[in-house]
């Protein structure tokens, strides 16, 4: 299991069909985009077809996991039992997707440190055996 | 032939209170309340309604309220697909429709909360109580499309809207540098219109820059002044045709247009999706939405006289002045500093009834109400001569907009 940032009371993600490989690729440390087949447009969320051809052929386009903060905000207000305050959430433009940025969180990361342009890479949270979100450290 | 053009004849509220403090009645008693005083504003007998409009996942449905308040017939019943704040112009475009179409003679577009009966909207629906058996943390199935969005965001803490709306207000200021300041004195103005007006919520309470640049931070950079208050309380509109409108007691208040817009791609805006285009990112997304309204009424923004903008946060009316063209984008701060918000002297005099920051949250619909007394001469910050308000639903999420005209 990885290093903590967060407690496990944090909201869980809500999954459906079209979300399930997505949060699949992540318990196995894979950061992936949507990718469609036909015209290799990325998109993200993940749709049932591709909002540019209408293909429904979806294929998952492996991410080197680096990035940058595109914007951010540091939340003084615990959402969840066990937090630990402020925490971060940060937009991160990811390399390699063709454009796609991810809502995330960026940890071992001081407010005053962060700065827009910022260049980071994943680190994966094991909140259980079966469930890893990614977040964002400097790097 | 009958002239079937829609205008607002009647507006009325339930008292307002900080949110939670409405519990001795129920929330669709106080949306009966509210729709009673908009009727008998109207001068108009409840039999006549035949049309109610509501907006976001509104818990008190049409077809019991039509019920309640004993409608000969419930012809138009109506609620718009948008998420949060977005839709309150809309269900107001809607009921336009209506009438205007001949689907309805009278319809009446309503907002109740009673957040402690409910939940907190501010909070995002989030505990901080401990589970008292919890499980490992695990997916767990969405039940709705919505929440399938939002889950890919509540993992991450992302469930206050002041944390997920000061997203793009900190791209805005990463810019154009646009300063806590400028926002800050955007909430002293407003406190200041709210002075005069015995309805709001903070009308006792005033506020200064420095108050602001005190106040904590929830959600950099929204400190607490940034944030609109959480509220009880209800509201009514009654909108009907020109023909009905001519012989009712008070000046009708004609809708010149309205629109609704959600950009491609934009979903629940960035509340849920990191993915809107760059260039309407650090926008409140509705600067083509604008430009089809004044189309529409044959307007351009120097012929607003005043504005009522929905403002959940200071940012998002920042961004809202540059996308209804009041100034160039990326100029919305200085906007602020010239003093034009203010009701007397400014440029363009907003929220005089105080917003969301300062008379009540009532999901906006509260500024459409404002809208209707300005051009009536009813504001307790009156502005001489006011010929057309513009109103504007929630920003940063799917939006809508009306512009009033006095007839
Ligand atoms: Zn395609």
């Amino acid at each position: 299991m990885s290093e903590r940032f967060f407690p496990d009371a944090m909201p869980p993600p809500l999954v459906d069909g079209t979300t399930l490989p997505w949060w699949q690729a992540a318990a196995e440390h894979r950061l992936v985009v949507q990718e469609c087949s036909q015209c290799s447009h990325t998109q993200f969320p993940p749709s049932p077809i591709c909002s540019e051809c209408h293909s429904p052929e979806r294929g998952w386009r492996a991410l080197s996991g680096l990035g940058k903060v595109y914007t951010y905000t540091v939340v003084y207000r615990p959402i969840a039992a066990g937090q630990t305050l402020p925490f971060i959430v940060a937009v991160i433009s990811l390399e390699g997707s063709g454009g796609v940025r991810l809502i995330s969180n960026l940890v071992k990361v001081s407010p005053e440190e962060i700065e827009i342009g910022m260049e980071v890479k994943v680190i994966w949270e094991d909140m259980s055996e079966t469930l890893s979100i990614p977040r964002f450290e400097r790097r | 032939m009958k002239e079937r053009k829609a205008h607002i004849v009647g507006v009325g509220e339930s008292p307002y209170t900080r949110w939670g403090k409405i519990g001795d009645i129920t929330e669709h008693a106080l949306a009966c309340q509210a729709i009673l005083k908009a009727v008998e504003d109207a001068g108009l007998q409840m039999e006549e309604v035949d049309g109610l409009a509501s907006f976001a996942e509104d818990r008190n449905e049409a077809i019991f309220l039509a019920a309640e308040l004993g409608l000969s017939e419930l012809r138009f019943g109506n609620m718009v697909w948008m998420p949060g704040g977005g839709g309150g112009c809309a269900a107001i475009s809607n009921a336009a429709m209506a009438v205007e179409s001949g689907q309805a003679e009278v319809v009446v577009v309503y907002r109740s909360l009673c957040q402690g009966q409910f939940y907190r909207f501010g909070a995002g629906g989030a505990s901080t109580e401990a589970p008292t058996d919890p499980e490992p943390p695990s997916l767990q199935q969405a039940n709705s499309l919505l929440l399938a969005s939002m889950g890919l965001a509540m993992p991450y803490g992302l469930l206050m809207a002041a944390a997920a709306y000061a997203l793009p207000t900190r791209r805005h200021m990463h810019l154009y540098g646009t300063t806590s300041e400028q926002l800050g004195l955007l909430a002293v103005t407003f406190r200041e219109h709210a002075s005069r007006n015995p309805r709001a919520v903070m009308g006792g309470r005033p506020l200064t820059l420095e108050d602001h640049q005190a106040s904590p931070m929830i959600a950099d950079p929204h400190r607490l002044y940034d944030c609109c208050l959480e509220s009880d309380g209800a509201c009514a509109v009654v909108i009907t045709t020109e023909d009905r409108a001519r012989d009712l007691a008070n000046r009708p208040v004609e809708i010149l247009a309205s629109e609704q817009g959600t950009p491609k791609g934009y979903a629940f805006g960035p509340f849920t999706n990191a993915n809107i285009s760059d260039e309407i990112y650090a926008t409140g997304g509705c600067e083509a939405m604008a430009k089809r309204l004044f189309g529409k009424a044959g307007l351009g923004p120097h012929d607003v006289d005043v504005a009522q903008f929905y403002d959940h946060f200071t940012g998002c009316v920042l961004m809202q002045l540059e996308d209804y063209g009041f100034c160039e984008r990326g100029e919305g701060g200085p906007f602020i500093e010239s003093g034009a918000l203010a009701w007397k002297g400014g440029a363009l005099p907003t929220n005089t009834h105080g917003g969301s920051l300062s008379e009540a949250y009532i999901h906006g619909l509260n500024h459409v109400v404002e809208g209707v007394r300005t051009l009536r001469g009813e504001s307790t910050s009156p502005v001489d001569g006011a010929e057309v308000c513009l109103v504007t639903s929630a920003a940063c999420v799917p939006s809508s907009a009306v512009l009033l005209g006095r007839k």
